[in-house]
Formats: C-alpha cells, sequence, structure tokens
C-alpha cells in the first residue's frame, strides 16, 4: 500500500500535477512563495515551478482575484489564494459581481477559467473571523462552481477538474481537515464536478454531508450502528453543480433524510437541499427532513464554544434518531 | 509599434474626428431613444469624453487591452463596435453587442480586446492589471488600459490596483477622465488632493501626467508615451485627462449641480470644436468638417432605424452562457 498523505498536501499536490501539464496556470496569494503559505497548502511549488508562475502578494484581496480575473480572461488559468475564506467578503465584488456574471453579461463572449482557493470553516478556535464556514455566501450566486472535498484523494481530482473548468471554482479546503491523512489518489486524478460519492452504503437514513461533516456523519453513521441504524452517508464534494440525483437516489431507497452542514441553519446550503427534496422526492420521505447545521450566532472562540455550535456527531445522531422515532 | 509623432498627418486627424463624430451622434441617439422610451434602466452618455477615447485608442495596438466603466459608450466605438451594435444592445435588441444581456453599462467587444465596460466603480482596474500581468507572462508586448472616472480615485479597488501595479511593474495604463464630477457631486469636495488620479500616483513612486483630455491629440500622446514605456518593462502610468461631460451623470439628469459658467466654458472646449479648429489650421475647410457630421448622423440614423426594426432577444437566452458549456444547468 502506498503511503497515506495529508490533505494539506493533497492541496499542492493538485496544483503540481496541473502546473506540470499547463504551462498557463499560475498561482497568486499572500504568502505562497517562498513561505509555502500560511497552511503549507503550496509546499514545493515555489521551489518547483519559480517566482514567474508562483506569486506573493500584498494584503489586497480585491488586486488579488481582481487580477487572476483579468488574466483569467486573457489566455491563463490563474490559481488564486485567499488565506481565510472570511476574508472572501473584501473581495466580494469580484466574487459576486464580476466573475460569476463576465460570461453571462457578455452575450458569451467572456469566459473566466480561474479557481480561487481558500481556508474554510471551524474547528482550529481562530474565533469569528477566521472560522466561519462560507460556502453558502458563494451558493446564493448563480455563475460559480463550488468545490468542497472531504479526503485527500477527492482534493487532488476536484482541484485538477476545477483549475481544468472553463467556468470559475471556488474551492473550498477545510482548515479542520488540512491534517488528516487518506489514500493518495492514482496518477493524473481527476474527478468530474458536481457527482456526489456515497461513503457509507445504508439502507435507514441518507445523511448529506460536504467537507468536514463528512467525518462527523461517518462517526454518527458508526454509532448508530450500534443502535441497529443503517446510515448511508453521501458526500456532495461540490455544492454547484449539485448532484440533486445523488440525493434524490438516495432518499429513494432510504426514506429518511438529515442533512448535515457546517454553514449557518439560516441561508445553508441544506435548505436548498431540502426544499429539492420536499418538491421531487416527497413522496419518498417517511418523515420530515432534519437540517443539523452551524448556530445562527458568529463562531465563538473557546473550543468547547465552538463545539456547542457546530454539528457534531453526538447531534447528527440525535437527529437520525427523530427522524426515525417520527415514523 | 504605433509611430506617434508631435502633430499628426491631416489624414489622421480626418479619421479622429470621424470616430469622435461618430461617438457623439451615437450618444444623442441615445439620448433620444431614452426619452423615447426605447431605451430602458439607465444610460451614462460620453458627449464631451470623444476624445479621450478616441485618442486613447489611436495610440494603441489592436490587440492591447481595455477595460471601460459603466459611462463607457465612446470606448466600444472607439475600439470597433459599430453604433449599430451599441445602441441595439441599449434598445433591448437580439442584434445588440452583448445579445442584450449587459446592457448600456456593459458594452463589450472582445474581438477587439475592449474587454467590458464595468459597472461596479473601480473593479475593472485590478482585472487590468490581470490582463497586463497575463500578457507578461505570455510573453507579448500587450499593454492593459483601465478608463475611469474621478469618483474611482476613492474606492479601495484603485489603490490596491495602483500598489499591485507598481510592485509587479505591469504594462498597464491608468487613465482617469476626470469629469470634474463624481455622480452629482464636485469631485474636488470629496478628494485629500487636488488631482484625484494624479495626485495619488506619487504615493506609488508612479509616473503621472495631467492633461487636456479635450484635445485628441494630447490624449494619444500622452497614451502612447505611457504605452511605449509599458511596452519597454518600465511599468504603469497614470493618466489624468481632464474632460466634461455634456450630459448630466445619467439617465434624464441635467447636471442643475454645475454652474452655467463652468458648463459655458467646457462647451467652448468641446473636443470635436477643438478637433476641428486644428484641422482648420491645417487648411481643412469648414464644409469638409461638416460632412462628416453629416454622415455621422446619417450612419447612426440608419443605425437607430435598423435597432429599431431588430427583434428582441430570444426568451430562451435568458438561460443560456452562464457556464462555458453555454448552458445554465446547476445540478443534476
Amino acid at each position: 500500500m502506498a503511503d497515506l498523505i495529508t490533505y494539506r498536501e493533497a492541496v499542492a499536490s493538485g496544483i503540481a500535477q496541473e502546473m506540470r501539464r499547463d504551462e498557463r496556470v499560475v498561482c497568486l496569494g499572500e504568502d505562497i512563495g517562498a513561505a509555502e503559505g500560511v497552511f503549507k497548502t503550496t509546499t514545493g511549488l515555489f521551489a518547483e515551478f519559480g517566482p514567474e508562475r508562483v506569486w506573493d502578494t500584498p494584503i489586497s484581496e480585491q488586486a488579488i482575484v481582481g487580477a487572476a480575473m483579468g488574466a483569467a480572461m486573457t489566455g491563463l488559468r490563474p490559481v488564486a489564494e485567499i488565506m481565510f475564506s472570511d476574508f472572501l467578503a473584501c473581495c466580494w465584488d469580484y466574487v459576486a459581481n464580476e466573475i460569476p456574471k463576465m460570461r453571462y453579461m457578455t452575450g458569451g463572449q467572456v469566459t473566466v477559467p480561474l479557481v480561487v482557493r481558500t481556508a474554510n470553516g471551524g474547528g482550529l478556535g481562530f474565533g469569528a473571523q477566521h472560522s466561519q464556514a462560507v460556502e453558502n455566501w458563494a451558493f446564493a450566486v448563480p455563475g460559480l462552481k463550488i468545490a468542497a472535498p472531504s479526503t485527500p484523494a477527492d482534493m487532488v481530482g476536484l482541484m485538477a477538474a476545477a483549475i481544468r473548468s472553463d467556468d470559475p471554482v471556488l474551492m473550498f479546503e477545510h482548515k479542520a481537515l488540512l491534517a488528516t491523512k487518506g489514500e493518495p489518489p492514482p496518477a493524473d486524478h481527476v474527478l468530474p464536478l458536481g457527482a456526489a460519492e456515497v461513503r457509507r452504503p445504508g439502507g435507514d437514513v441518507t445523511l448529506v454531508a460536504l467537507a468536514s461533516t463528512v467525518p462527523t456523519a461517518l462517526a454518527a453513521a458508526e454509532e448508530l450502528a450500534g443502535d441497529g441504524v443503517d446510515a448511508e452517508v453521501l458526500d456532495l464534494r461540490c455544492l454547484i453543480p449539485l448532484d440533486a440525483r445523488a440525493v434524490l437516489g438516495s432518499v429513494a431507497r432510504t426514506s429518511r433524510l438529515v442533512i448535515v452542514e457546517e454553514n449557518p441553519y439560516q441561508g445553508g446550503w441544506g435548505a436548498t437541499v431540502a426544499s429539492i427534496v420536499a418538491e421531487e422526492g416527497f413522496y419518498d420521505l417517511d418523515a420530515p427532513i432534519r437540517r443539523v447545521a452551524g448556530a445562527c450566532v458568529p463562531l465563538p472562540f473557546a473550543a468547547n464554544l465552538e463545539q456547542a455550535v457546530v454539528p457534531t456527531a453526538a447531534r447528527v445522531a440525535d437527529a437520525v434518531r427523530q427522524t426515525l422515532d417520527a415514523a | 509599434m504605433t509611430v506617434v509623432t508631435e502633430e499628426p498627418r491631416v489624414e489622421e486627424l480626418l479619421e479622429l474626428y470621424e470616430k469622435m463624430a461618430l461617438i457623439r451622434a451615437t450618444e444623442k441617439a441615445a439620448f433620444d431613444q431614452f426619452m423615447a422610451g426605447l431605451v430602458k434602466g439607465t444610460t451614462h452618455l460620453a458627449s464631451g469624453q470623444e476624445a479621450v477615447a478616441v485618442g486613447a485608442s489611436a495610440a494603441l495596438e489592436p490587440d492591447d487591452y481595455v477595460f471601460a466603466t459603466y459611462r463607457g459608450h465612446h470606448h466600444a466605438i472607439a475600439r470597433g463596435a459599430s453604433p449599430e451594435a451599441c445602441l441595439a444592445e441599449l434598445m433591448s435588441r437580439a442584434t445588440g453587442l452583448c445579445g442584450a444581456k449587459g446592457g448600456s453599462m456593459h458594452l463589450t467587444v472582445a474581438d477587439h480586446n475592449m474587454l467590458g465596460s464595468y459597472a461596479i466603480v473601480g473593479a475593472h482596474l485590478p482585472i487590468a492589471c490581470g490582463a497586463a500581468w497575463s500578457a507578461r507572462l505570455r510573453g507579448t508586448s500587450q499593454v492593459a488600459v483601465a478608463f475611469f472616472g474621478d469618483g474611482a480615485t476613492n474606492i479601495g479597488a484603485f489603490h490596491e490596483a495602483l500598489n499591485l501595479a507598481a510592485v509587479w511593474r505591469l504594462p498597464v495604463l491608468f487613465v482617469c477622465e476626470n469629469n470634474l464630477y463624481m455622480e452629482y457631486t464636485s469631485i474636488k469636495t470629496v478628494t485629500a488632493v487636488a488631482q484625484p488620479a494624479a495626485g495619488r500616483a506619487p504615493a506609488y513612486q508612479l509616473p503621472a501626467e495631467v492633461i487636456d483630455g479635450n484635445d485628441v491629440v494630447a490624449v494619444r500622446q500622452a497614451v502612447a508615451s505611457a504605452a511605449a514605456r509599458a511596452r519597454a518593462g518600465d511599468g504603469p502610468t497614470v493618466i489624468e485627462a481632464l474632460t466634461y461631460r455634456h450630459h448630466g451623470h445619467s439617465r434624464t439628469d441635467p447636471g442643475k449641480y454645475r454652474p452655467q459658467e463652468e458648463v459655458d466654458a467646457w462647451l467652448k472646449r468641446d473636443p470635436l470644436l477643438v478637433l476641428a479648429e486644428r484641422l482648420r489650421d491645417r487648411g481643412v475647410d469648414q464644409p469638409a468638417i461638416d460632412a462628416l457630421d453629416t454622415r455621422a448622423r446619417e450612419q447612426v440614423a440608419a443605425a437607430v432605424e435598423a435597432a429599431r426594426a431588430a427583434p428582441p432577444p430570444p426568451e430562451d437566452s435568458a438561460f443560456t452562457d452562464v457556464w462555458a458549456d453555454g448552458g445554465a444547468q446547476w445540478r443534476t
């Protein structure tokens, strides 16, 4: 068996794979060069590809993402890093108004093939401005593709797909997963964008999860297995394209749905998944849909407080028990 | 590289006049069609600012990149869009420059590397930096030019762009069309320095020049020099072109916040009058100049008729071109 790799290593590995393959791929961001990124997710890139392809920027989120957009419109395949996803707010004009609308507003004259990578989510005790799960911010904007891998191999495959995509892709790299390990991907691994994956098959309830909530859901499933409950865990892997068919197919088999999302319940992506199932899979359901989501509060600092407001395996297992009791 | 002499040939001056007259006639038509109810939403007319677009364009290579603002009709036409395609876009016709999915504020002529009109103030300055960065990495001699209003100089993106362009020594030109008013407010009253663009350049150690933006020859000269510097690897330049809009900020704004004597003084410095005088000094008679105006008006009248006769965009085009595959599919 090959050595396991970390999620953190997979980020750099996925980018490097594409930089070797396509000289149009360039990286820019704060501290990503010789410093190899504050999360060490660009390790080795500067050494291998040099300063003409790996560019350190000032702390200028608008300049980073704006320049990436201009480069993407003129023949490059930029990969821009926004250090913490919370900082997307500093360049939200580009993410919400410029990048996703350019192709549409110009009647298809211009494409914007870029990737904005960003460290997302809680679990490391960084407080309210460095811990948010903000994938739902992007989910509210038509014209962005959104990937949020949960394993190292998926990180490589989805990074490759994101870089090769002719559409703009936001890549959410979950901070709590950076140190996790997994099987390395096969050589030249590329996944399709928008294909969910069953991580654990089961017949009693469907747990739909993304990024950090995949291991949370898997832990809940193990706990429930002890009670004789067989939970299916479906990893969405991407929010856009959204693999609604996979969700509906799983619910058709299990008749119960619990959505596990780290972003806040208010406006979280799970609400859209729930509405799709309510509209299109209602007659497959034997119990109300439940959402286990981040609490509608800013992320608190202290570890015990943070744990009180994000999805945990115990909370997911409780939600599953409630759906089973509801029948 | 475009060879720029101090005094252009008469033939070239006539071409510049013709282009400026075409823009003026198009803007007048845009206003008339707006008043007639055929242009929905809003327009920001560039009448009075034609010399900036036409002079700059004359100094650029065909493959250089141009980025404009929501007041951008003049840049689209200067870079090769037809009045008909522009007016059809404003009038929500299928034949519009962007298939009527952009509107007045988003005219784009990608075939000529006029890569958009941006309606969020200042947003395109970093984007122009990216195009310049790309040109450099791809090893071309292209430059990128961002045109922007005086109001944009007080937004963060302006400052992030100037700093990045300076530290990366990018082949980018920042051309401010200082028409003295940010929307309805005198730029002087809301800006800490007297020259909103040029006055900020020294902070980034960038060369800057304040020029007469109503003199097409002065614009052509300044942009040619800055572009040559950029192509030589000597980095960005800030150009502040002083100009004046003949209309209000947008729609039917009469611009009452501007003193009449100021308006009158600037109307005497109408860029078309300035160039006509130059042409007369070079021996071109007034009837020959008038003939160019007439031709432009006729061309635009025909463009209006064609746009009026064109169909609206097909409804299904609302669901095209979200993604590069041409579609709008967001889920399985």
